[in-house]
């Protein structure tokens, strides 16, 4: 039982994570924290098969998916805090408690009797025992869950296939495609800036500056600046004064004293 | 076994309470997975307490049901981001009107 007491506080405090964090991975890796806890616990419940299936399906495989689609969707898709029906938040916190409640005091009342444990079952071993049953007893469902776990690969594949309806643009296309751009809004038809020119900072979340000294928005990705990741670059620059003075040097004439102080990152975009 | 049972309870709410709650759609499908785990892990402490294995076979249907129905959900996901681009289960009200 001492497994399960100091496994339960960090289960339920991972879970209650998952209702307040705002960004998606981070409940994410908090899931991760419940699903391994939770095999433990199997471990603990004589379940020594479910402990290597749990770790292996659901942190292995289903988790994965979970951060492969958010990593495709975009981190930056975060929660709105807009209520579209009014009042529901509080009305769903209290549903919650109520239910949260009503369970917790009848299982508590509730006297499940002596344990029977598992020692008897697993006698053989826990694998072959669940052998036994599936293949014997259970054999039909086990036969459907094929059938299931095809249907929805092949429906996955469905819904995730496009079909192209327009052939694909040659490089020829693009080029003409650039210079039509170029000519009707002076679009620059050619690379765009590389990012992080900075003799200390060649980062690629640090922007290129422009000759007049501020930071080109095209230099950066577009997903560092919607994560609001990008470094602010005239902050990079702000030091310089301070490494000529490590160096023993007099501060530099030409530069500017009133140059923009900010330190901080740069706000995020959205 | 009753303070199992009691954990898969509270973990269960949990996850109800961050489907109601909760706007982005793979956050909610993340709770729709708490749910399941709190089950399996009520299925799993009932199969040790009744001494025999039957609980632990349904936990693994139930894990695999759940593999299958995060494929096709964030298959779903995925197909209404590319159209609305947006994760949020408020954007997808089509049908309201």
């Amino acid at each position: 039982m001492t497994t399960f007491w100091i496994l339960a506080p960090i289960m339920v405090l991972a879970a209650l994570g998952i209702l307040f964090v705002r960004k998606a991975v981070h409940a994410a890796l908090l899931l991760a924290v419940v699903m391994i806890s939770l095999a433990v616990l199997y471990l603990t419940l004589q379940a020594p098969f479910l402990f290597a299936v749990q770790i292996i399906v659901y942190t292995g495989a289903i988790l994965m998916l979970f951060l492969f689609v958010l990593m495709l969707v975009g981190v930056d898709a975060s929660d709105s805090v807009v209520e579209t029906i009014k009042g529901q938040r509080a009305m769903a916190i209290v549903g919650g408690l109520l239910l949260g409640s009503v369970l917790v005091i009848g299982l508590t009342q509730m006297s499940l009797g002596p344990v029977v444990g598992l020692d008897k079952a697993n006698a053989n071993g826990n694998i072959p025992a669940l052998a036994d049953i599936m293949f014997s007893q259970y054999v039909f469902a086990f036969e459907v869950t094929s059938a299931l776990l095809i249907t929805a690969a092949v429906g996955a594949m469905v819904l995730a296939h496009r079909e192209r309806l327009d052939p694909k643009p040659t490089q020829a296309d693009l080029a003409a495609q650039r210079m039509q751009d170029y000519a009707a809004s002076g679009k620059h038809p050619g690379n765009l800036p590389t990012p992080g020119v900075f003799a200390r900072h060649n980062a690629v979340d640090t922007p290129a500056l422009l000759p007049d000294g501020t930071a080109s928005e095209s230099s950066v990705s577009r997903v560092l600046a919607a994560r609001g990741t990008v470094r602010s670059a005239p902050a990079m620059a702000d030091d310089i004064a301070g490494i000529e003075r490590q160096l023993g040097q007099a501060p530099h004439a030409g530069r500017d004293a009133s140059a923009p102080a900010t330190t901080e990152e740069e706000a995020p975009a959205t | 076994m009753t303070p199992y049972v009691v954990l898969s309870a509270i973990l269960f709410t949990i996850g109800s309470v961050g489907v109601l709650t909760r706007r982005n759609a793979i956050v909610v499908f993340m709770c729709v997975e708490l749910m399941l785990n709190a089950s399996n892990l009520a299925l799993v402490a009932f199969s040790k307490q009744n001494g025999n294995l039957d609980g632990q076979i349904a936990a693994f249907f139930v894990m695999v049901v759940a593999a299958a129905e995060v494929v096709v959900g964030l298959a779903i996901i995925m197909t209404i981001f590319r159209t609305r681009r947006s994760a949020s289960v408020d954007d997808a009200s089509l049908l309201k009107y």
